[in-house]
């Protein structure tokens, strides 16, 4: 491939790539990297094959695709013309898929979806509720382009906002766009992006570094990862602007261990980029060079981290550094570095390519343009979501996630990973931006938002995120170390009915010296979901510690399991099952838990078709 | 065993200390754990103390000292997978597999490891084995999913979700 030295001929290549693509073509859009998990490279090695056998090659083109979003319903294939959505597609479906819509233009109803609310069938992607209270900016290609093929990213404009930046724009004054814009971090943080570059462009040195933060470590969140995997470009052109407007040289993406998909596209995506001569030396031919990186992570969550990730690249072992020295003078091998969020990066393009009071326009006064979060837990449509920041948590959970799932009562809503918060009911017609979440006791972090029912127990959920965070803490400070570990004794204390009055107290006491003391941020938020749940759910607690009971069925010594004799129809299961033979009961006749022997493994509850085996 | 495969590696990175990980991840990869003799020549190779080679091996969840089974069960216990009862799974691999996490069974044919998400929230509570994804897994369902692999016949194609 003979390599782009000039604007005019970016725009000859991009030309190109337009002009050989067939218009009369149609294609299947299908998810192949988030669907996975529900098998769709199986339908898609089922596509290839019959497009081949059947000659339809010059009928159709199949596009595999990052995540499209809505995961609850994949695998996900959208075919154009049309927006045509089919959902939970199977290999077994493909023959009649382009049979009849590939070949004949019929719809197949039986693979539309079908709006819970009007009952009605939709045929339109972008006529789905799910979507429609969407702005998918940041995310605009995730879905839409193959991944590993830079053409489908080059051929809507891709690397235009490289090439503006490059040959119109001075360094200082992307830094002002990026500045004016507002921009904030979208890694945990918040830190306005460009107030950052400008102290790393300042900071005295000849070498500097960028650095992409993919770690991705709060559990229950997958926007980064739909982004490396989906739009990997997004990410290398923003970190190429920024790293002239810096003036760094060499760049790193830290990706999390568990996401080899997004290792193998951004690789084939960096790689496509130097043979264009879009990264490498001497850039579109303006004399800037620059050389992207992947390292791996090994499974530390602590490594997402500024500094424990900047060790973990010089080799070391992920534990954080005293911050009274900032990274943007000395990070990684103490050299002036810039590290941020992958989707922070990908923001970059956009703004450059629209200007500063374009994307200033979306979002609050204090948190600009759009976030994507990663719905989850109880909620029926779980997936991923992008939103102007500003919206209300109910628009998030109600009208873009479809309410709770089974019609169960919400109760709670936790946001920003192991150390966010968990916000209530009577909270959340909240907008959602840094500052409102911090008021709530909660923070944006990456954008996970993990939706709970009442089948979920918060003295239970603390302590999840408590024995989280103690076995990711890095053991480097005391107050983290030792405090996470107290915090996690007496909260396992309260959920086996040990609980003693006086407890929250000592909590709430552990909490403000961890937040006072701690080395890094670990520690510093990890007190958070305890202080939330305690002040938002204390008569929770109170359950637990003086009445021993856990409503929620959840901590085992505090309920017991039980069969409805009504709707037991005595079909066995449970009683061949239970691996304690604690159920007794004939056939076809009403059967009997014996609470002594039964050790609550949930094996009958969650094999009982008729749902007769109840908590109380 | 020689060392020739390992030394290929530490080529691969040019003898560099700061790949130290990367190079104990390619290790892992050929050989499925992190041989104690295989660590010792590494350090010896690099010119590294060994108990800088064993600080990292030791802190990173993904290293393994111990020889792991064949198929790796992964029990996610990320936050939609625990809202959605994964340490009831977890508690059911244990007792059909009869280990606990973190160990290997007698015929080493399994391996029982958590994580903390693999980013498919959608499908929670998941488990994998190997590279295969089991979503909306219940105790009820782990026996089913976990002897297709042990008959050898492969991933448990019907309780794929
Ligand atoms: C314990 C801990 C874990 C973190 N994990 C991540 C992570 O996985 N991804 C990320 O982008 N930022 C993470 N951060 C935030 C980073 O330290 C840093 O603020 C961020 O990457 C900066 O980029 P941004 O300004 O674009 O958000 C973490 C912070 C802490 C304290």
């Amino acid at each position: 491939m003979e390599k782009i030295k000039s604007s005019s001929q970016l725009e000859h290549y991009r030309e190109s790539i337009v002009h050989k693509r067939d218009v009369g073509k149609k294609v299947i859009r299908l998810c192949n990297t988030g669907c996975r998990g529900r098998g769709s490279s199986k339908v898609a090695e089922a596509l290839e094959n019959q497009v081949r056998e059947a000659n339809l090659d010059d009928k159709v083109t199949i596009k595999k695709t990052g995540c499209h979003g809505f995961c609850q319903i994949g695998s996900v294939m959208v075919i154009e013309p049309g927006n045509i959505l089919y959902q939970k597609v199977k290999p077994k479906d493909v023959p009649e898929i382009l049979s009849e819509t590939i070949v004949k233009g019929e719809v197949l109803d039986r693979l539309l979806y079908r709006d819970p609310k009007s009952g009605e069938k939709i045929r339109r992607e972008a006529d789905i509720p799910f979507y429609q209270h969407q702005s998918k900016t940041v995310s605009h290609n995730t879905g839409k382009i193959d991944p590993t093929d830079i053409e489908d990213y080059l051929a809507p404009g891709g690397y235009g906002a490289l090439d503006k930046a490059l040959t119109t724009m001075k360094p200082m004054g992307i830094i002002e766009t990026v500045e004016a814009s507002g921009l904030r971090g979208r890694g945990g943080g918040g830190f306005p992006a460009g107030r950052k570059w400008r102290s790393c462009r300042e900071a005295p040195g000849i070498i500097k570094y960028v650095i992409a933060n993919g770690d991705e470590g709060d559990p229950g969140a997958f926007m980064d990862r739909s982004l490396m995997e989906g739009d990997p470009h997004s990410i290398i052109e923003g970190m190429i602007i920024g790293a002239y407007a810096i003036g760094a040289h060499e760049g790193f993406v830290y990706v999390r261990d568990e996401y080899p998909i997004a290792v193998e596209h951004l690789s084939k995506a960096i790689k496509q980029a130097e043979s264009l001569g879009l990264l490498g030396e001497d850039i579109l031919g303006t004399g800037f060079d620059f050389t992207i990186r992947i390292i791996t992570g090994a499974g530390a969550f602590v490594c997402g981290e500024s500094t424990a990730l900047m060790n973990s690249l010089e080799g070391r072992v992920g534990e954080p550094r005293a911050k009274y020295v900032h990274t943007v003078e000395s990070g990684l091998w103490d050299r002036p570095s810039t590290l941020n969020n992958v989707e922070t990066w990908a923001n970059v393009p956009l703004i450059i390519n629209r200007g500063a009071q374009w994307y200033a326009d979306t979002g609050t006064d204090t948190s600009k343009g759009t976030k994507i979060f990663s719905l989850v837990g109880k909620v029926r449509n779980t997936g991923l979501v992008e939103v102007p920041m500003g919206i209300n948590l109910s628009e998030i959970i109600f009208d873009i996630g479809g309410g709770i799932k089974r019609d169960k009562k919400f109760k709670a809503v936790q946001t920003g990973g192991p150390s966010g918060g968990c916000i209530p009911m009577n909270k959340i017609d909240m907008p959602v931006d840094y500052d409102s979440l911090k008021q709530l006791g909660a923070i944006m972090g990456s954008g996970g938002m993990i939706v709970m029912d009442e089948n979920n127990c918060m003295v239970d959920t603390a302590k999840y995120f408590i024995n989280f965070l103690m076995y990711e803490s890095c053991g480097k400070c005391v107050p983290c170390r030792e405090g996470l570990k107290q915090m996690h004794e007496i909260l396992s204390n309260i959920c086996e009915g040990h609980g003693q009055e006086g407890d929250l107290e000592l909590l709430q006491k552990l909490a403000s010296f961890m937040v006072d003391a701690s080395l890094c941020a670990l520690g510093g938020t990890a007190p958070n979901p305890v202080l939330s749940t305690i002040s938002y759910f204390r008569d929770e607690y109170e359950a637990h510690i003086f009445d021993k009971k856990c409503r929620a069925g959840v901590c085992r010594n505090l309920f017991d399991y039980y069969i409805d004799e009504k709707l037991c129809n005595g079909c066995t299961l449970c009683r061949v099952k239970c691996p304690e033979e604690a159920i007794s009961g004939e056939k076809k006749k009403p059967h009997v838990i014996d609470e002594e022997k039964c050790i609550r493994c949930g094996i009958c509850f969650s094999l009982c078709k008729k749902e007769a085996v109840l908590v109380k | 065993m020689g060392f020739e495969k390992v030394d290929e590696i530490l080529e691969n990175y040019a003898y560099k200390h700061d790949a130290l990980i990367g190079i104990l991840q390619d290790v892992q990869r050929l050989e499925n754990y992190l041989p104690q003799e295989t660590l010792q020549y590494i350090g010896r190779e690099l010119e590294v103390p060994l108990s800088r080679v064993y600080y990292i091996a030791t802190f990173y969840k993904s290293f393994s000292l111990e020889p792991r089974g064949r198929h790796i069960v992964k029990v996610c216990l990320g936050t939609a997978c625990h809202l959605n009862g994964a340490v009831q799974n977890l508690e059911q691999v244990e007792r059909v597999l009869s280990i606990r996490e973190g160990e290997t069974t007698e015929d080493r044919m399994f391996s029982l490891e958590t994580v903390n998400c693999v980013g498919t929230c959608a499908l929670a509570p998941v488990t994998m084995v190997g590279e295969d994804y089991y979503g909306a897994v219940t105790p009820g369902r782990v026996e089913k999913i976990l002897s297709a692999y042990s008959t050898g016949s492969g991933s448990a194609e019907d309780g794929k979700d």
